[in-house]
């Protein structure tokens, strides 16, 4: 159990230390690079904790269960592979945040990097001990948006931002490949888990899909470790600051990509598909990246162009896929990661000491740096193959994988042959770095004066070189061990027997080696000085410019094709638009109801029918009456269309549904006011509109009669076709037997509301608290047109004593009913849940209440007596509501549970009592909130625009 | 009693959808109103009419569910009554700023140069 706990602790510790990281004061470098530093080294010890139970070959594996329904759950494990890929992370981020204490300027703002870098240790770590392939894949895109704050962490620059985002697109395009491939493969292998996708390798491979995982799968990985053809991000991610390059564009990030190859590799490895393309990509990146390189004046871009080829190198390894060429590639990738690392850092104090990273201005710089000098060369040696050092020994292993792999394809001959060119490329680069860079006259145009950086900072690189000096000389003291472990878990228990030595007498290898040195050397001194001086990267790869085909790609998919499609496909207006949607509804409902056969009984007149035709025939008029109306009479049709809604009004009542007829009739009351004190604000319309009664204007109209017409029929005709059908099992029966036993109530339709279906209801008052403020928000910039500011013409028009006693009865009235109708809110709450009411109905009817008062008297009079903070009932209602939802939890049930009683009160009688009242009155609270908000805000705006010199006047809202 | 309720159904949704392609905003207003009773009075209908049924049952044990109104669009359509107020308040606010801003109640917010 301590174990687990460590290990969830491992991918923890970051996230948790990023936290505290990013709320430190700006300045504080110190405090950032001890915080960061001390988490590095809890990680450190953590796995030297954990080491003794991986060094067997086993794992062990921790799980948060979370979603495991849909088999999500936080399962974390470890292996040798991914506690040696761990130990990188976390003994390079420790050496990366010392350099980068000393690396970053002063001015530069401490937290955010530090943070970001914490983000993404944490990140890496979530990567590499998921055992949960989708869990793995979302830490894997969290490595790219981390990397992308990182890329962009000088976003005041143009190229930082560049860059970031196109590593951003590129990397996390593959990421979402990666996820459908995981998707995919936990579909085949029936599970989620990690090892039982690792362990189901023949089945998948056998499957019919297997082609399409693979080439997801690879997407995912190429575009991660820069892979040819998606390599051109990784060059222009050198925008960011150099620790975060050696940490992520060297050591750890792009190494994803690798890793997640060698991880599935007993899962999707072992085929000729896989050998085809791992390895012909691999290879080609190899040479492509070596030969780059050389040609690259920019220290930084011949560094990531050589990171670029060893991680060819490092895949082409894993296509071939045998358990000898499997432990060269992981051997490699520690290699790879310490001698680059430390290049990086060196190319860094270059950079921070002289002011320039161009080789072309750049020479001589032993005689100022000499220590720095040594160390850099060294660590080229390693990158070069040099004997004595640890790039050597993995290189030799590459090349021996190479020249014994047989398996019958074209490839395989041709393979040594690549590796011995890319080879002497690769000498020829490391070549140039340290004759270029440190040896040959003095430089004379340096911006700064080169001198050797602190100790410090060279310190991390000394530790570095020092590594590889180590494990060149003595591998199996140093990495043998480690080795095994971690090859252990990739290729399993048929792990052949190897041993790490320098000399293997004269082999293959060794002459591949060093032919491939000396042709290096002569690659690069020969033609010395036109690669020196000559244009950065040879004419062909200018031509084959990655990038910017990118930009052109990217700016053809986000800005030209939309644009076309806006052009093509939309138009501005809105009617056009409501138009084509009328339309497909149209479409579709045709296309459904076409096959019905129409069977329509004669219907029964009885004296009842013909009432409910008569009501309908009110409302029908109404209806088209409104229509009719409303562009010229906006009050006569406000007023239909109120006849409209009582008509529904009256039909709920009609079909037993009380609960639906209390509220549509409070809302229409609501409503209305509403619309009424917006009438005010529109243009008036006693004149005709030009060219209403124009030839266009009217074909126009009777289109849109003949469209209104089709749909009414639509309508009717859908209608019927339902209600001509006897009705099926519904659920209502379940809720109608259920309401009173398990939801306490007899009035079914609340019990739904308030229990049963809460969590519905729950949204939808979010939804009506979220436009009660848009109501008030857009309404707090609103500027009214001119010739509204007016006085409305009837207020105008009276005299100054009229308008006070204007509705002076009526008014008197209202206020008097303002207690009644608080009665009547808290009368139809308390009877919800058994009788028509409920929070709804009562929310509304004091809100209607309190709107008479407003009416009856002004806003001043009635905020002077009336304490109305509609925003503070909305926030109550919607935090009692969510309050009694999570007092369930306390209890051990589900979010909304209700608990329901009867409680006996002295006096009144058995009154029913249940958590869900508690809930209804959070509803009571918002509905109220939200429609006073709205309500009153429309009210106000005659307050702020009316004439400030008439102060203290009745405003009523008339329209 | 079913012919009448679908007949009234298509005039509220026909005048409803003919306001929703007029010019001016309030049009469109009074056209969401009205298609909003229609679709409200529509989803009513999908539970069947019952008339004189009990909405509201006696305490106590199982019922027999034929003898009720369905209880289910009575609750969806209960909460589309006040949704679709919302949607009034809201568009409301949106036609009076717009107003206030383009000095038109065109839909567009520019008359039509036709």
């Amino acid at each position: 159990m301590v174990e687990q706990n460590l290990l969830l602790m491992l991918v923890l510790t970051p996230f948790v230390s990023a936290a505290l990281a990013a709320t430190l004061p700006i300045r504080a470098r110190n405090a950032e690079a001890w915080l960061a530093g001390l988490t590095m080294i809890v990680s450190l010890v953590i796995l030297g904790v954990l080491y003794p139970a991986v060094a067997g070959g086993e794992n062990i594996t921790g799980t948060v269960y979370w979603v495991s329904s849909i088999g999500l759950d936080l399962t974390f494990r470890i292996d040798g592979f991914s506690w040696l890929f761990m130990v990188l992370v976390a003994g390079i981020g420790f050496l990366v945040i010392l350099y980068a204490r000393y690396y970053m300027s002063p001015d530069d703002p401490a937290p955010r990097l530090y943070s970001s870098l914490l983000a993404f240790c944490g990140a890496m770590s979530g990567l590499l001990l998921s055992g949960n392939i989708i869990m793995l894949v979302v830490f894997w895109e969290l490595t790219s948006i981390v990397s992308f704050l990182l890329i962009g962490y000088w976003f005041q620059r143009q190229d930082a931002r560049d860059g970031a985002r196109m590593s951003l697109i590129v990397t996390a395009s593959g990421g979402l490949c990666l996820m459908v491939a995981m998707i995919l493969l936990g579909q085949i292998a029936g599970s989620y888990d990690l090892d039982a996708v690792l362990a189901a390798g023949a089945k998948i491979t056998g499957h019919r899909l297997y082609p399409v995982v693979l080439i997801l799968f690879v997407l995912g990985a190429f575009t991660k470790s820069a892979q040819f053809p998606f390599h051109f991000w990784l060059p222009n991610a050198m925008a960011a600051p150099t620790p975060v390059s050696a940490y992520l564009h060297s050591a750890t990030m792009v190494k994803a990509g690798v890793f997640v190859l060698l991880r599935f590799h007993p899962a999707l490895g072992g085929t000729d598909l896989w050998f085809q393309i791992v390895t012909g990509i691999g290879l080609t990146t190899l040479l492509l990246g070596a030969v780059v390189a050389l040609f690259r004046h920019d220290l930084k871009g011949l560094l990531a162009y050589s990171t670029i080829s060893h991680l060819g190198l490092i895949t082409a390894l894993a296509g071939i896929g045998t358990p000898f060429a499997l432990v060269a590639a992981v051997f490699h990738i520690v290699n790879h990661a310490v001698f680059k690392a430390s290049l990086f850092m060196a190319a860094g104090i270059i950079d921070h000491e002289t002011g320039t990273r161009d080789m072309r201005r750049l020479s001589g710089l032993a005689r100022a740096m000499p220590v720095t000098a040594a160390l850099a060369i060294i660590a080229s040696g390693a990158m070069a193959g040099v004997p004595l050092l640890n790039g050597f020994l993995s290189k030799e292993m590459f090349f021996e994988a190479t020249y014994v792999w047989n398996n019958g394809g074209s490839l395989d001959s041709f393979a040594p042959i690549v590796a011995v060119v890319a080879g002497a490329f690769s000498a020829a680069y490391s070549l140039r770095f340290i004759v270029t860079v440190f040896f040959g006259p003095p430089a004379t145009d340096l911006p700064q004066e080169p001198h050797e950086p602190p100790l410090l900072m060279r310190l991390p690189v000394a530790i570095l070189v020092a590594i590889c000096l180590a494990v060149g000389m003595f591998p199996q003291q140093v990495l043998g061990t480690w080795l095994q472990t971690a090859s252990l878990a990739v290729v399993g228990p048929d792990l052949p027997r190897f041993s790490l030595k320098i000399w293997h007498g004269i082999n293959a290898p060794l002459v591949m080696s060093m032919i491939a040195m000396g042709l290096g050397a002569l690659i690069y001194l020969l033609p010395r000085r036109l690669i020196d001086s000559g244009e950065d990267g040879t004419r062909l790869l200018r031509r084959l410019d990655f990038a910017r085909g990118f930009d052109w790609l990217l700016q053809s998919l986000t800005i030209r094709l939309p644009r076309l499609a806006l052009r093509v496909l939309s138009t501005a207006g809105l009617q056009a638009q409501l138009r084509v949607q009328v339309l497909l509804a149209l479409a579709g409902a045709w296309f459904v109801l076409r096959r019905l056969d129409w069977n329509v009984p004669m219907p029964q007149i009885g004296a009842s029918e013909l009432v409910f035709a008569l009501l309908w025939l009110v409302g029908g008029t109404c209806a088209v009456g409104a229509a009719w109306q409303a562009k010229y009479h906006r009050f006569a049709a406000l007023v239909l269309m109120g006849g409209a809604g009582l008509v529904t009004c009256a039909t709920f009542v009609w079909l037993s549904a009380p609960d639906l007829a209390v509220t549509q009739l409070l809302v229409e009351i609501a409503t209305t006011a509403l619309l009424l004190l917006g009438l005010r604000w529109l243009p008036k319309r006693d004149q005709e509109i030009p060219g209403d009664q124009s030839f266009v204007s009217r074909s126009r109209r009777a289109r849109d009669l003949l469209i209104a017409v089709a749909c009414g029929t639509g309508m009717t005709a859908l209608a019927l076709a339902v209600l001509l059908t006897a009705p099926g099992a519904s659920v209502g029966d379940w809720f109608l037997r259920n309401a009173y036993v398990e939801g306490g109530g007899t009035n079914v339709v609340n019990v739904i509301l308030v229990d049963f279906r809460a969590f519905d209801t729950f949204g939808e008052i979010t939804v009506l608290a979220t436009v009660g403020l848009t109501v008030y928000a857009l309404l707090r910039r609103f500027r009214p047109a001119p010739e509204s500011v007016e006085r409305p013409r009837p207020q105008l028009d009276a005299e100054e004593q009229a308008l006070e006693a204007y509705l002076f009865v009526p008014s008197v009235l209202m206020q008097w009913l303002f207690a009644p109708i608080i009665a009547l809110a808290a009368y139809l709450f308390l009877r919800g849940h058994d009788l028509p009411g409920g929070g709804f109905a009562a929310g509304v009817t004091l809100a209607i209440g309190l709107l008479l008062q407003y009416v009856a008297a002004n806003v001043r009079w009635v905020e002077a007596r009336i304490v109305v903070l509609p925003v503070r009932w909305m926030a109550a209602g919607l935090t009692i509501a969510a309050a009694v939802g999570a007092g369930s939890w306390i209890f051990g049930y589900p979010f909304l549970s209700a608990h329901a009683r009867y409680l006996d009160l002295p006096l009144i009688g058995q009154v029913p009592f249940s958590t869900a009242m508690l809930f209804d009155f959070g509803v009571f609270a918002l509905v109220l909130g939200a429609i006073v908000l709205m309500l009153i805000a429309i009210a106000h705006q005659s307050l702020r625009v009316a004439p400030r010199a008439r102060p203290a006047e009745p405003k009523e809202e008339t329209a | 009693m079913e012919l009448i309720l679908a007949l009234a159904i298509g005039v509220l949704v026909g005048s409803g959808v003919w306001l929703l392609m007029r010019p001016r905003s309030y049009q469109v207003i009074v056209g969401l109103c009205l298609l909003a009773y229609g679709v409200n009075l529509f989803i009513f209908a999908m539970g069947r009419l019952y008339v004189g049924a009990a909405p509201i049952m006696p305490k106590g044990g199982f019922v027999d569910p034929t003898a009720y109104a369905d209880p289910l669009p009575q609750a969806l359509v209960l909460t589309a009554i006040v949704i679709s107020f919302a949607t009034t308040a809201l568009f409301l606010v949106l036609m009076i700023a717009s107003r206030g801003a383009t000095g038109t109640d065109h839909v567009d917010g520019k008359e039509r140069q036709s």
